[in-house]
């Protein structure tokens, strides 16, 4: 189980409250961030700044009637105070949950009262990419199959007798029917045909490349 | 100066897993009397294979690894022992000699690499190599030793030339990629079916190399069932832009012929079209871009019957400038092979119009791909602005 203390950026740039505008879109320029926690002397977070907030206050570059006072304003004044937060024991599905549901983009992740780490949208995109990617040469077998107990088992025993390395395994449900779920391997071999004729002789419905739009899992 | 080389020792059959193993040189065979068939090929246009030195596999490969290969062919290690080191596999199981073997297919290619850049050919073909799924430390995808790894760095190091690979195997190079991520003085070009279930599963249009190497891996993943007129359209178009990009010394292609509808590992759906116009655009951009300096070597084809055999020919034929074979295939070469086919041979050099139903979505997938093509040529068109 993935834990968010193996996902999050230590690295943080804060500002305190008493920063201004100014300040705050020059660290996003330079450090490339969108979020930046507010903290007080001792750490503690007392708010965020994200890229759309300043976006929202900041005036038009496309008009004239350019405010410049507005870069001057505290961060106290326009950030969101008392942030959602986060602990660095959180499971990151939970964490993908709080995102999703609360429609935000980051959890300043919070320890012992100080902020600790922070995490992003893009952090979570990234561990997607890891979960599903190919860290490793290989090859990628879906397999629809009738949700009941013990169908991973009879897959796996055909992998197995191919003394085929299985990197990753994703079940999910199936798009056509509530009855079915599919099993996404990703298996290190190049030549994956024994396999898949294995599969189906044991009545496996192998979506080996369906042709688009005819035979969709 | 010699038009081209052939460069071929009937050892080169002895990279051979086993008589069921989709991986089968004996398409060499089958090439080459295909050409001897038609008169495009002599005896006095094939150089002997030469075996690499420990010294020069060890240009792309971890010793340690070398190490181990010898003693497996050998007989000194049990499948187990070797596991970690990717062979003994499924896929890449144990053959006798199979170092003596691969390190035939290096020196091969150092061999084509050699006539090139010594100025004793224009052009050379090493159909053996294109072994392009070996890593430094490890064998996958059939792939033992990368001659093309080893044949980048043996150029670098001699003749201190600026590479440009281009890999148009249905398979990502995914070997030769990583080998050069971050050497801006080689350019990695591979064309392939999307790894997304194809192995290896990388080869995303984001992998643009590293650090100093930024910009010089190019990666144009197509999607299955992409057939000829996508497939030329995104070859003929990234080839243009990076040969201009990157104006290597020498250009080194690696001609995988496992894009055919008939193949059994892929899916792509191409036909013999893309086999005729491939080696032409190589040819044109060598002359254009790298003083003609152009060695091709082999890769994947795993229908070694009614694909490889014609594939690889108009390789050959393109590097010698001669007219591109039509009409019927000899009768010779059918009734000397058709016994031993275990499918019945296309009898042209063409393939037939009506190869396979046409493909619903055919112009999305196009799309698709078109697509694809901008965001992987995004660096080279944004520095033009």
């Amino acid at each position: 189980m993935m834990i968010i203390e193996e996902i999050m950026n230590r690295d943080i740039h804060t500002l305190g409250p008493s920063n201004t505008v100014k300040d705050a879109i020059k660290i996003m320029r330079e450090k490339k961030i969108r979020h930046i926690p507010i903290v007080d002397e001792e750490e503690k977070i007392v708010g965020i700044i994200t890229a759309h907030d300043l976006k929202n206050i900041l005036p038009s570059t496309i008009k004239d009637d350019l405010n410049l006072t507005t870069y001057e304003t505290t961060l106290e004044n326009i950030m969101v105070k008392n942030p959602l937060i986060g602990h660095p024991l959180d499971f990151i599905e939970e964490v993908a949950l709080t995102l999703y549901e609360s429609k935000i983009s980051c959890l300043p992740i919070v320890s012992g009262g100080r902020l600790v780490g922070i995490v992003t949208t893009t952090d979570l995109l990234y561990t997607y990419i890891e979960l599903t990617g190919a860290n490793k040469p290989s090859s990628k077998i879906d397999i629809r199959v009738t949700d009941k107990p013990g169908i991973l088992s009879d897959i796996t025993e055909i992998f197995k007798k191919h003394h085929a390395n299985v990197l990753s395994v994703l079940v999910y449900p199936s798009a056509d029917c509530k009855k079915n779920k599919i099993v996404s391997v990703r298996v290190q071999v190049i030549n994956p045909l024994s396999i898949i004729e294995d599969l189906r002789k044991e009545g496996f419905d192998v979506l080996w490349p369906n042709l688009p739009g005819v035979d969709g899992p | 100066m010699k038009n081209a080389v052939f460069i071929y020792s009937p050892e080169q059959l002895g990279y051979k897993f086993s008589e069921s193993h989709p991986f089968n040189h004996k398409r060499l065979l089958l090439t080459i009397d295909l050409l001897k068939e038609i008169n495009a090929l002599s005896d006095e246009d094939i150089v002997p294979a030469r075996i690499a030195t420990d010294e020069e596999i060890a240009l792309g490969h971890d010793k340690k690894y070398i190490d181990i290969v010898k003693k497996a062919g050998h007989g000194l290690l049990t499948p187990e022992q070797c596991e970690n080191y990717g062979i003994g596999t499924e896929d890449t199981p144990i053959f006798s000699n199979m170092h003596e073997a691969s390190a035939l297919l290096v020196g091969s290619t150092l061999t084509a690499v050699d006539y090139v850049m010594q100025g004793k050919s224009h052009h050379a073909l090493n159909l053996g190599g294109g072994l392009h799924h070996g890593f430094f430390g490890r064998a996958s995808g059939f792939c033992i030793y990368n001659d093309s790894t080893v044949a980048i760095r043996y150029m670098q190091k001699k003749y201190n030339a600026r590479v440009l690979y281009i890999d148009t195997d249905a398979h990502h190079g995914d070997g030769v990629q990583w080998a050069f991520y971050d050497d801006p003085n080689v350019c990695t070009l591979s064309i392939h079916e999307t790894g997304r279930y194809l192995f290896p599963g990388t080869g995303n249009v984001t992998e643009r190399g590293n650090g100093q190497g930024y910009g010089t891996s190019f990666n144009f993943p197509l999607d299955a069932f992409t057939e000829d007129e996508s497939f030329l359209e995104i070859y003929e178009q990234a080839m243009k832009e990076v040969f201009e990009y990157f104006k290597p010394d020498v250009v080194i292609t690696q001609n995988g012929a496992d894009a055919h509808y008939f193949d059994p590992l892929t899916h792509l759906y191409g036909t013999m079209k893309i086999y005729q116009e491939i080696p032409r655009l190589a040819h044109k951009l060598a002359h254009e871009y790298c003083d003609g300096k152009w060695i091709a070597v082999g890769g994947g084809g795993y229908d070694i019957w009614r694909v490889v055999p014609r594939a690889w020919s108009f390789i050959w034929t393109e590097m010698n400038d001669l007219p591109l074979p039509t009409g019927q295939l000899p009768t010779n070469w059918l009734e000397k092979y058709q016994a031993e086919s275990p499918v019945p041979f296309i009898p042209t050099w063409e393939d037939p119009v009506t190869l396979y139903e046409p493909i619903p979505r055919k112009l999305e997938i196009k799309e698709k791909n078109a697509q694809m093509l901008t965001k992987a040529l995004h660096i080279i068109r944004s520095e033009k602005r």
